[in-house]
């Protein structure tokens, strides 16, 4: 692409555009942090020297059960990507590396979840979770997902990938598939695992509407469902605690994306090619 | 390599997609025959009654109208802009690291998080938006409020979280073409657009339909910010078809209906699964 970039006035006009679209796209948060920082005077006031604070945070700190709202969202996180990596790996090496009537089949069965995702199924899924007796708990908001056709399908590629050779060498060895898989397989698709790995806990940090269903108590609320309890407020917005609200929920997924910025685009790109 | 061993493996994660995805989506069908059950007697059957409703729920039919209009508008655009933003971030060009930061933010952040940003924007009187019109003169207008713009403004939001996550793929299709076609493009002497538009777009074909299916899936399921910026309102002018599921099955606890309304997802989805099999894959030339 070297060859073929802007020059002379085409290069300044698209980079004066490219700079306006980010500018546009950065708008939101930018607005974010200058009015959870500020007094909620200045929350649509926009005026250099006003003064600093973190009071929105303290209050919005202090009008929801925060604390427990983080708690609940690390253990689902956790939960969900242990679960996914465990039964996806297995799933994978299974695809990768066995030979079994109606393979193709069960694999194009999986495939299905990359179009129909538990997000739409929600009625059904609802009535199974009332059944399995589990609504408003972790596991409930976590389960359907914890089997990912989408990290089936990432870690068989991956695995596809290896050498025959390797696998065949530490069986020689004396080693069983689940040996070959943990000491072989797992350790040379590990890139692919941090990848999904990321994928997959910024999309359950931020998942919504399925929490929003299956829980209603202070002890299965997610952050995200938690932060909805300032947007339904009756009693006049307060723009700032709404906005302190939102970067606390935000927080550790934008700090570790301002911190691994390189890895997090790089992960997401290596996750997008099938 | 038994296969026995092989099924095993599979085992638990089949298991598990049968119980969330198969045999949901065929209880879905089944249940869509079926009314709502009421204390605890079972559901009677009451054939395509569900489906008669549906023909006749006017809500349906505009969050049927909604959902085209809101696919139609967020995916040409968001992907034009995905394009753009992906040429731009794997050029040269001054500040490029800000600039991929800068789109690829919205993708991280919590939809419902941000959007009760946007919601702020749009705020009458003192909205960003309303300062901003305001200086041209124009104002007055409640943009969430009104009918007429409700739609276009979730709309904006959908196009702004979207075309980052668009521009990753864009990105990672860009380097991997190969530098000898451009020199090769320069020999003979070929003008800058004539190689974007002769080499570079027919190249990216594979990823521009990958990236269609997902947004048609996206624009299927993406709710979030209808829940907390609107509740399909205006007089419904942005209820989209899975806010009305999730309105008549949990708001009005009317589940047989909802199936039936679930039904109308799973074929709009299957179309896209049978369409990407069918037409998509024999089309593209993958390199």
């Amino acid at each position: 692409m070297r060859l073929y970039e802007p020059r002379g006035w085409a290069l300044g006009l698209e980079t004066a555009a490219a700079w306006l679209l980010g500018l546009l796209w950065i708008l939101p948060l930018v607005y974010a942090v200058w009015t959870a920082f500020h007094p909620p005077e200045f929350s649509a006031k926009f005026v250099l020297g006003a003064p600093l604070t973190l009071e929105n945070f303290r209050r919005a700190w202090e009008a929801a059960p925060f604390a427990r709202y983080f708690l609940n969202s690390f253990m689902l996180v956790t939960m969900v990507l242990a679960a996914q990596f465990l039964l996806c790996t297995l799933a994978a090496y299974s695809f990768a590396r066995y030979e079994f009537r109606g393979k193709e089949i069960v694999f194009l069965l999986v495939l299905v979840q990359l179009m129909i995702m538990p997000d739409v199924l929600i009625v059904e899924n609802y009535r199974t979770m009332a059944r399995l007796g589990v609504l408003d708990s972790i596991p409930a908001v976590g389960l359907p997902y914890f089997a990912s056709a989408f990290g089936i399908f990432l870690l068989r590629q991956a695995f596809k990938t290896v050498p025959r050779e390797l696998d065949e060498a530490a069986r020689v060895e004396g080693a069983g598939p689940l040996t070959v898989l943990w000491r072989v397989y797992v350790p040379l698709a590990k890139p692919i695992y941090l990848a999904y790995g990321l994928v997959s806990v910024s999309h359950h940090w931020n998942n919504f509407l399925w929490p929003l269903i299956v829980t209603n108590s202070v002890t299965s609320r997610p952050v995200t469902v938690g932060l909805q309890v300032f947007s339904s407020g009756d009693q006049g917005i307060d723009w700032s605690v709404i906005t302190a609200a939102t970067l606390l929920t935000s927080a550790p997924l934008l700090l570790g994306f301002l911190l691994f910025q390189r890895q997090f685009v790089q992960s997401f790109m290596r996750a997008g090619i099938r | 390599m038994k296969p026995l061993h092989g099924w095993l493996l599979l085992l638990p994660a089949v298991a598990l997609l049968a119980l969330f995805t198969h045999w949901p989506i065929v209880a879905t069908v089944w249940d869509s025959f079926f009314a709502t059950p009421k204390g605890g007697r079972p559901a009677p059957f009451v054939g395509l009654e569900n489906y008669a409703v549906m023909v006749a729920d006017e809500v349906f039919w505009k969050s049927l109208w909604n959902n085209l209009w809101f696919a139609l508008g967020t995916i040409p655009i968001s992907i034009a802009l995905a394009l753009a933003m992906a040429l731009w971030v794997n050029s040269a060009m001054r500040g490029r690291t800000w600039l991929r930061m800068a789109f690829f933010t919205p993708t991280i952040l919590p939809m419902i998080a941000v959007a009760n940003i946007w919601i702020f924007f749009y705020t009458p009187q003192y909205g960003l938006l309303e300062q901003i019109t305001g200086l041209f003169g124009v104002s007055g207008r409640n943009w969430l409020g009104s009918e007429s713009t409700a739609l276009a403004c979730v709309m904006v939001v959908a196009i702004w979280k979207e075309a980052g996550f668009f521009m990753i793929f864009y990105l990672a299709a860009l380097q991997q073409i190969p530098p000898s076609l451009a020199e090769a493009a320069a020999i003979e002497g070929a003008p800058r657009g004539y190689y974007l538009r002769r080499v570079v777009l027919p190249l990216l074909m594979p990823t521009t339909l990958f990236v269609m299916v997902n947004a048609v899936i996206n624009a299927v399921r993406m709710v979030d910010h209808i829940v907390v910026m609107t509740r399909g309102g205006p007089n419904n002018a942005t209820s989209l078809l899975l806010y009305h599921v999730y309105q008549v099955g949990f708001v009005f606890w009317d589940t047989g209906y909802a199936a039936a309304l679930t039904v109308v997802l799973l074929v709009v989805l299957g179309c896209v699964a049978i369409g990407q099999f069918v037409f998509l894959d024999r089309k593209v030339h993958y390199q």
